[in-house]
């Protein structure tokens, strides 16, 4: 069967977005220079075929909705003409509704599941975030008879460390965290650059930095030749004191709202995932990302459905559909993160196939590292230390602040006091 | 002196409406960027019409909203005619809770309910969704609506209710021919004011949504945190002409009663 | 009119449930930990986050006082206009605060940034780029912006009821213009003074969204704290309501020293 990408835009914004499409603005990941990717050129519409229709027809006019939360960016929603609106191609084939939202960090994923109260089916958290969940029996595992697409996924991306037996998750993604760095103002060739770079003062307030502990520790683990799963409290704090140390050089702390500040040229220096930042090169010419050579993580965000979810078949035929071979293609083209999707993998043009940031090879891979899940005392001792390390004060602040407040309680209460004296002798009179 | 207060009433103007008027200028802007406007589109306004998250999150805004303010109102006008009859003592303590929400900051009410909600969730399994956040807004609203009511009891004459008894009517004709009229300004003054608190809660609803009941501050609070479309812009564009033009019919409406009562009492001098 | 008591009954309930146990729910979370036994641990550990709270404070004081010195002369201008005039007049002002609070913080992260509007204009005269976006004077300058109408609302209502002839009487028997602000205007416009205060201060205290969008992260309010405890990136429900109960306990100090300052005081001594 097939489904056409969406044609519901009205005639002239068409032709505007042909028009741009001409100019060659319009392009998908890793095709902006080349120009060479048949796929992504002018006209092209995806379509979506599936193998067993039958299969996913089974819950039509049952009224039937899932949750289904996921990272910002990180599917496509058909913004660009000609891709797939993916949600909306489930919707239509299966009839099942889904409420779609966006959470920015793991930790914030986790701490919505475990506050209790919320219901979500479908979850992409990454590695390490999974085998706690798992621990934690949070998320179930999952029926592989209804998710047959996971023949689909290469041989090296099951019974990974965070899920041995391969029983919670269908990895959706994998990527590697790099620096992305304004190349028109920064004057160092790409193979000197390295994590350092975040700590140099000549980039004062042109820095932003992960907001969440576990990428922003790494970073500093990696600089100070640790281990990223280091569980070593002395460790632990001189990584926190070496972010401490960066603090006041840091424009800010972001997560997603990098792709405006990059893109938009507010800030020169950012680390982030591969993915995204591929996706930020598209928006602004000067930028440049590269991969330190002196280590990063590696990661895998996957698939998996919450142990509160009383949706599961629902939510396994969502977790197959984005295993279509279409669908998984149209994600990963338009998010530019790397697939571990075979067919997915084979789709893709040559070029973006060899490309050694989203693609690396064995040899590049020896220097990576996967975050596994640290014990409850390291979480909470890493989670207390980020606190400490982002409430600490500037240096120079610190010194006025205090004794200036202290100087204001103090006058206010003369004032009050010397309100009701006058007040008090007034009456005499 | 004059010249000088018009001077500086202009530039707080200006520093109240300035940034709301970038907002409009950027949503017809051709590209994305937020500072250099290239050309003029609509394209922005035709997008965020085919947001369906936008569009469904509104949609609950505004079922929630009206829920909230009528329950809230209902249950507030009893509320205010209760502790008006009550003695000082415990009329004191139950206003005293009743101002909490107003005075605790929101993200104390908002955590305090969470923390209820899930309390229960754990052990009633239900789910954080359109009760909880229904819950919360009537929570928050009916403090106003009470606050609104209370000091209209003042300008009532308390014998009113018994004197309407004693002329024969039931005690329930007599609280609708008598009371009601009387509160009946403060009623509706409370709830527009639960209404318009509804529509534009963030932080409660923030704590308080769950997973499928999302409501417009909170849809674009994490639009706002992901890659920035101007949509959002064209968004604010409709926003602000929608409360200009409400504001301006109320304006007007208010005015042409007021000359009403003025000619009226005009006619009986 | 005691029968009317009972109508106050559903509402009562509503109170218990959903005002006073979620209270006490914050207070019993700040004083266990993860398997419900009692502990002062939390409360103890909010003390490393002292620095924040004496951020908090400081920046929301400087960001009322501001308020307070913007706002005055506007309400002073607003309620000596004439009176047909004073509704528009009012109403433009108040006009902005009706859009979404999400969205006005948004637009001034569009002005502020480095290459925002701000500082493109301010590169055509030559000067700058200046450093706005992500400093506690962005942070301050959002606070202004969003509160600044709850300083003019009630400072306008309460100088509009100062009579005229007041005026003309203290400049009659020989009070200079300043004379007449000092002794006649500001003494009389003192609970405005003291309502507004608590209407800027208690949100600029407790904000995350504006620290958040203006701040970069780097600017940590209590709010920040508390949210990160609850939804954000360092999941801790009992620490982080140990903190909400300090916040609380902040405010009510804060109240008990502006009600020092309120009119009834001045009836008592």
């Amino acid at each position: 069967m097939k489904v056409t990408g969406k044609g519901r835009l009205k005639k002239y914004i068409a032709l505007l977005l042909a028009f741009a499409a001409a100019l060659g603005t319009l392009t998908s990941c890793g095709s902006s220079e080349s120009g060479g990717d048949t796929e992504d050129q002018e006209g092209y519409v995806q379509t979506l075929t599936v193998e067993d229709e039958e299969y996913y027809t089974r819950f039509k006019g049952k009224n039937v909705s899932i949750n289904v939360y996921n990272w910002g960016e990180y599917i496509c929603a058909g913004e660009e003409e000609g891709t797939l609106d993916v949600i909306t191609e489930f919707e239509d084939l299966t009839g099942i509704k889904v409420n779609y939202t966006n959470f920015a960090t793991n930790e914030e994923l986790y701490a919505k599941l475990k506050g209790g109260g919320a219901e979500y089916d479908v979850i992409i958290p990454s590695d390490y975030m999974i085998s706690r969940m798992i621990k934690e029996k949070m998320i179930k595992p999952l029926n592989y008879e209804n998710i047959p697409n996971f023949k689909y996924i290469m041989k090296e991306f099951r019974n990974l460390e965070y899920d041995p037996e391969n029983a919670y998750s269908v990895p959706y993604t994998w990527g590697t965290v790099g620096i992305i760095y304004d190349a028109s103002v920064i004057d160092i060739p790409e193979e000197e650059i390295d994590w350092d770079i975040l700590w140099n003062e000549d980039y004062a307030d042109q820095i932003l930095m992960f907001d969440n502990p576990r990428d922003a520790f790494a970073i500093s683990e990696i600089m100070l030749g640790y281990s990223l799963n280091t569980e070593d409290e002395s460790e632990l704090v001189a990584a926190a004191e070496l972010l401490k140390k960066q603090k006041n050089i840091v424009q800010g702390y972001v997560m997603d709202e990098v792709f405006d500040k990059m893109g938009a040229g507010e800030a020169l220096i950012a680390p982030y995932y591969a993915g995204d930042a591929l996706m930020i090169l598209e928006d602004n010419d000067s930028l440049n990302f590269v991969v330190p050579k002196s280590g990063t993580n590696l990661f895998v965000d996957a698939m998996c459905i919450p142990a509160s979810s009383k949706k599961q078949e629902a939510a396994e035929m969502f977790i197959n559909f984005m295993c279509e071979p279409d669908i998984a293609y149209a994600n990963i083209d338009y998010i530019c993160y790397s697939t571990p999707h075979q067919k997915a993998y084979d789709m893709l043009d040559e070029e973006t196939q060899n490309d050694p940031v989203r693609y690396p090879s064995d040899e590049a891979k020896q220097n990576m590292e996967v975050f596994v899940n640290l014990s409850d005392e390291t979480n909470l001792l890493m989670q207390s230390l980020w606190t400490d390390m982002k409430s600490a004060e500037d240096e120079n602040t610190n010194r006025w602040i205090m004794p200036l407040f202290l100087v204001l309680c103090l006058l206010t209460i003369i004032l009050v006091l010397v309100r009701r004296h006058i007040k008090r002798k007034k009456d005499i009179f | 002196m004059k010249i000088l207060s018009k001077i500086y009433f202009a530039v707080i103007l200006m520093f109240l409406y300035v940034p709301i008027f970038v907002l409009i200028v950027f949503s017809f802007n051709e590209t994305k960027s937020k500072s250099v406007f290239s050309g003029f589109t609509l394209e922005w306004y035709e997008k965020l019409f085919h947001n369906r998250i936008i569009i469904s999150s509104l949609v609950n805004t505004i079922i929630i909203a009206i829920a909230a303010s009528v329950v809230s109102t209902v249950l507030g006008t009893l509320a205010a005619i209760g502790i008006n009859s009550m003695r000082k003592t415990p009329k004191a303590v139950i206003m005293n809770v009743t101002n909490m929400p107003i005075i605790n900051p929101e993200i104390v009410t908002g955590v305090s309910l969470m923390l209820l909600f899930v309390f229960f969730a754990a052990r009633m399994s239900f789910q954080f969704g359109f009760v909880t956040l229904l819950i919360a807004h009537i929570t928050f609203d009916v403090p106003y609506v009470i606050l609104n009511i209370m000091p209209k009891f003042k300008q009532m004459d308390p014998n009113l209710f018994e004197a309407a008894q004693d002329l024969g009517c039931s005690p329930v004709r007599a609280f609708f021919k008598v009371i009601l009229p009387e509160i009946m300004p403060g009623v509706v003054s409370g709830f527009l004011m639960a209404f318009t608190y509804s529509l534009d809660d963030f932080v409660i609803s923030y704590f308080t949504c769950g997973s499928t009941s999302q409501t417009l501050p909170i849809t674009i609070y994490s639009m706002t945190r992901r890659k920035v479309s101007p949509e959002i812009n064209a968004l604010s564009t409709l926003i602000f002409i929608t409360v200009l033009v409400i504001l301006i019919i109320k304006n007007i409406v208010e005015s042409r009663s007021a000359k009403r009562a003025a000619s009226f009492r005009g006619e009986r001098a | 009119m005691k029968k009317l008591k009972f109508f106050s009954a559903p509402y009562l309930v509503w109170m218990i449930v959903f005002i006073v146990v979620p209270l006490l729910m914050v207070a019993y979370f700040a004083v266990t930990n993860d398997s419900g036994e009692l502990t002062i641990n939390n409360i103890s550990d909010v003390g490393q986050y002292a620095n924040i709270f004496v951020r908090s404070i400081w920046l929301a004081l400087i960001a009322t006082a501001v308020c307070l010195v913007l706002a005055y002369p506007v309400a002073y201008s607003l309620s000596r206009m004439e009176k047909h005039k004073q509704g528009t007049m009012l109403l433009i002002v108040m006009l902005p605060m009706w859009m979404n609070f999400l969205l006005r913080t948004y637009a001034w992260m569009t002005l502020l940034g480095n290459n925002g509007i701000i500082n493109r204009v301010l590169g055509f005269v030559g000067l700058g780029p200046f450093k706005m976006i992500n400093t506690s004077g962005a942070v301050v300058l959002g606070m202004v912006y969003n509160y600044l109408p709850f300083m003019i609302l009630p400072l306008y209502s309460v100088m509009e009821k100062i009579d005229k002839s007041v005026i003309e009487a203290a400049s009659d028997l020989g009070c200079n213009s300043r004379g007449v602000i000092f002794r006649v205007i500001v003494p009389l416009s003192l609970p405005g003074i003291t309502s507004g205060i608590t209407m800027v201060f208690v949100p600029a205290i407790s904000t995350f969204i504006i620290s958040r969008m203006l701040g970069g992260g780097s600017n940590l309010l209590i709010g920040d704290l508390i949210e990160m405890q609850f939804l954000g990136n360092a999941y801790n429900p009992h620490l982080g309501a140990a903190i909400s109960l300090v916040l609380m306990v902040i405010i009510l100090v804060i109240m008990t020293i502006m009600n020092q300052f309120s009119p009834d005081d001045q009836v008592l001594i």
